[in-house]
């Protein structure tokens, strides 16, 4: 193993080598680490007796800790500058093709890459945060618990990671140093999005939605890495000169795949639609089973949680609640407002919104999306079990008939957007990037007109004008 | 050893190596010719395993470049086009770094980069960083870079580009010194006289296709006819009493001298001496006109342009 790594460490050597002897990298480094702590200490210290007037000991208290998320974070900003050109930089001076002819493999090279990219920044980050903290210890401020301390040198960890290894899917992308900086901006805005939601959940002060944050902001960086290892190929390296968006190649490429030579919408529904779900029947049944689990982690949330609520409820609102339950569903106003186009059209968008956030975190944030859709069930279900309701009538007659369309409808959907993410990040031998992405568009978009629209159409009619019946007769 | 069949590369829609056949034993140099673009940089990276062959296939020192690209990179020393030198490091450091890529002992690296620095005369600038190199001593590091792990095969682009005349005889000599020793070396190169001076097998490509292959003189024989000699005399000379062998074809005659085409010199050449011996007329010299590999080079694209535009 130690043999194996050996070159990673040759590659990473080198490179930080020749970082340490570039003013460019050293002068902002110095800066960041030993003038930006200093303002941020003089802002923390201006903040704080303003706050004192106020008693605002609460804004006081996590203060501190959001100033160590910033100051951990600007020097890791450096880590964006070194990876973007990590390896398009070396194309551009010519120096990549006598390293893609050693006997080097991918991985090798790429984490040799991916290794410089992050340990600078890094260095540079805990530095800053440790001279910020001596700062505080000397004067009145409140020390983050030692919890907060590790939350907060985990996320700028998870940070530099996140960007590096983003930074590199890029590099390798692209075909100048210009093409990547441009692209930087896809790196920017989200992380400046993440970051913002991140100092809301410091001023909260809820440890386990950082853990989460945490958490997720690592498995999007493991993802990224294996997408960065999944389609680096050393002939896409050396091979494109220019960068240019061929949108006749990129339509011809998903409609290839999307009729996949069919010339009847009976053969393409037979053979085309037919063998991009043999694909996904692995993620189907996988989402089958997350299904389940779903609707289990929804219904011990209830029992866990709502418990309380009832508790702290007064009788009467509880038998209100139980009484709006049980009354007849007004069909008039039904009709009005859930009328079949609106249920179409509301779980269309439902299906359209997972596969959006699938396309955007290789499946997770869409999977997430379905199991809350489906935790909503065993929620529900819950619910009426401590209203000392029965639940099974209202399920059978209020989901069963509709639900048999549109669940496996949510499934199938659900499924091509975890087929594609997967797709993405597994390496697919002879095909570029862009061409994995676009199959697997197209597989996605023939599952969502050939299956999952037809399916939510009949749900919606179901739900509409059938299940409101039901219900009133249930009911009775 | 270098064997490749039918080894094509597709770019898209474009054909940037058609089909090309080599076969280089250990112990010979093959020159690859053409313009710019032509496919030579794209087959030199497909034996290299930087590149996937889209048809056919090649075998570098034994191994499948398509299944085995890491032995292959391991058996091969690489000239590229573009030096490819990390400007703030030494020489001494990139060499050094290179033998470690190439799994060298710490004691064979120290030995392989004091030699390649002596003999390529940078001993002295080993420790200036690389930056501050002139453009020869550039190529010269790559050079020793390509042989630091004195690979089996070597791949060597325009090994002498950019060298004063000192320097590139030196590279000429250490090339024909690694072949002497049983390497197997592919040129790419514009210097014509250089290739003609080294290589044992030259191979004209032409947009992605290989358009001549043979030895120098196959090569001379085959674009620009038999060769040609020319008889001088000191005096004025006697034609009538000249018999000519049948496949000997008189080009030209003056008073003094005369020029013939000689399908088989080995059997003709001794003819016509003889025949010469018995006119009265004294030979002062018997010389093969001179035909470069730039007249063969130049009539082969000639040609090849000239049917493209027919077509």
């Amino acid at each position: 193993m130690f043999t194996k790594l050996k070159p990673v460490w040759l590659v990473a050597g080198r490179e930080l080598k020749d970082q340490f002897r570039d003013w460019r990298v050293l002068t902002p480094m110095a800066i960041l680490i030993f003038c930006f702590p200093i303002l941020m200490n003089e802002f923390a210290k201006q903040t704080v007796n303003f706050l004192n007037q106020y008693n605002a000991n609460l804004i006081l208290e996590r203060l501190v800790p959001f100033s160590i998320m910033i100051i951990g974070f600007f020097p890791i900003t450096i880590s964006l500058v070194v990876a973007l050109e990590s390896f398009v930089g070396e194309k551009e001076r010519g120096t990549i093709e006598p390293m893609l002819s050693a006997p080097l493999d991918n991985w090798q090279l790429y984490f040799g890459k991916l290794l410089v990219g992050v340990i600078t920044p890094l260095i540079a980050s805990y530095l800053s945060i440790a001279f910020y903290l001596v700062m505080i210890t000397r004067q009145d401020l409140v020390m983050p618990s030692f919890i907060t301390l590790v939350q907060l040198i985990l996320l700028t960890t998870a940070h530099a990671t996140l960007m590096v290894s983003a930074a590199i899917v890029i590099s390798v992308q692209s075909t100048t140093v210009k093409a990547a900086n441009l692209l930087a901006s896809f790196i920017v805005i989200p992380v400046a999005i993440l970051m913002q939601g991140e100092a809301v959940m410091l001023f909260w002060g809820n440890d386990q939605v950082l853990w989460l944050a945490i958490s997720g902001v690592m498995i999007i960086s493991l993802l990224l890495i294996r997408v960065g290892i999944a389609h680096f190929q050393r002939e896409y390296l050396l091979g494109r000169e220019i960068d240019t968006i061929n949108v006749g190649w990129l339509w011809r490429t998903f409609w290839k795949n999307f009729i996949g030579g069919a010339n009847s919408l009976e053969a393409w529904y037979v053979h085309s639609l037919g063998s991009a779900l043999r694909r996904i029947v692995p993620a189907i049944l996988f989402l089958a089973v997350v299904a389940v689990v779903s609707v289990w982690l929804g219904h011990a949330w209830v029992m866990q949680n709502i418990p309380q609520v009832i508790a702290k409820s007064s009788p009467e609102d509880i038998q209100k609640l139980t009484a709006g339950v049980r009354e007849m569903p007004n069909l008039t106003n039904l009709e009005a407002k859930l009328n079949a186009p609106f249920l179409f059209m509301n779980n269309t968008r439902a299906v359209a919104i997972i596969f959006l956030a699938g396309l955007f975190s290789f499946s997770v944030l869409g999977v997430l999306l379905y199991m809350v859709n489906i935790a909503l069930m065993g929620g529900l279900f819950g619910v009426l079990q401590l209203l000392g309701i029965s639940p099974w009538p209202l399920f059978l007659a209020g989901v069963v008939p509709h639900g048999v369309f549109e669940i496996p409808a949510l499934m199938i959907g659900s499924a091509a957007m975890l087929y594609m993410g997967v797709v993405i990040v597994t390496p697919q031998t002879g095909k570029s990037m862009g061409e994995v992405i676009l199959e697997s568009l197209a597989d996605w978009t023939k599952v969502f007109l050939g299956i999952v629209v037809p399916l939510l159409a009949i749900a919606a009619v179901i739900e509409a004008y059938l299940t409101p019946l039901l219900l009133a007769w249930v009911l009775k | 050893m270098i064997e490749t069949h039918d080894l094509s590369k597709q770019f898209h829609d474009f054909m940037a190596v058609d089909g090309v056949n080599l076969n280089v034993q250990a112990g010979q140099i093959l020159a690859l010719l053409g313009q710019n673009g032509a496919g030579k940089t794209t087959t030199v990276r497909m034996l290299t395993s930087l590149l996937y062959p889209s048809r056919g296939w090649a075998r570098v020192a034994g191994y499948d470049v398509a299944k085995n690209g890491h032995d292959v990179r391991a058996s091969v020393g690489v000239l590229t086009e573009q030096h490819g030198l990390y400007m703030r490091m030494t020489a001494i450091e990139y060499l050094d770094f290179f033998g470690q890529v190439y799994s060298l002992s710490a004691s064979a690296r120290k030995l392989r980069s004091d030699h390649l620095l002596e003999y390529f005369g940078l001993t002295e600038s080993a420790h200036r960083r690389i930056g501050e190199y002139s453009k020869g001593m550039r190529q010269k590091l790559a050079l020793a870079r390509a042989m630091m792990h004195d690979p089996g095969v070597l791949l060597l682009d325009e090994p002498t580009s950019a060298m004063d005349p000192e320097s590139a005889r030196l590279v000429r000599d250490e090339i024909a010194r690694l072949k002497s020793s049983q390497r197997t070396i592919v040129i790419c190169s514009h210097n014509l006289t250089e290739v003609e001076s080294l290589a044992d097998q030259i191979a004209i490509i032409y947009r992605g296709r290989i358009l001549l292959q043979g030895t120098m003189e196959e090569l001379k024989r085959d674009v620009l006819g038999p060769p040609e000699y020319e008889i001088q005399f000191t005096d004025a000379w006697d034609a009538s009493r000249l018999e000519l062998p049948k496949d000997v074809e008189m080009l030209s005659r003056t008073a003094t001298s005369f020029k013939v085409r000689v399908k088989r010199p080995q059997e003709s050449n001794p003819q016509i001496l003889k025949s010469l011996s018995k006119t009265s007329a004294s030979v002062m010299a018997f010389q093969e006109e001179p035909r470069t590999l730039e007249q063969v080079y130049l009539k082969v694209m000639t040609d090849a342009k000239g049917r493209e535009n027919v077509h």
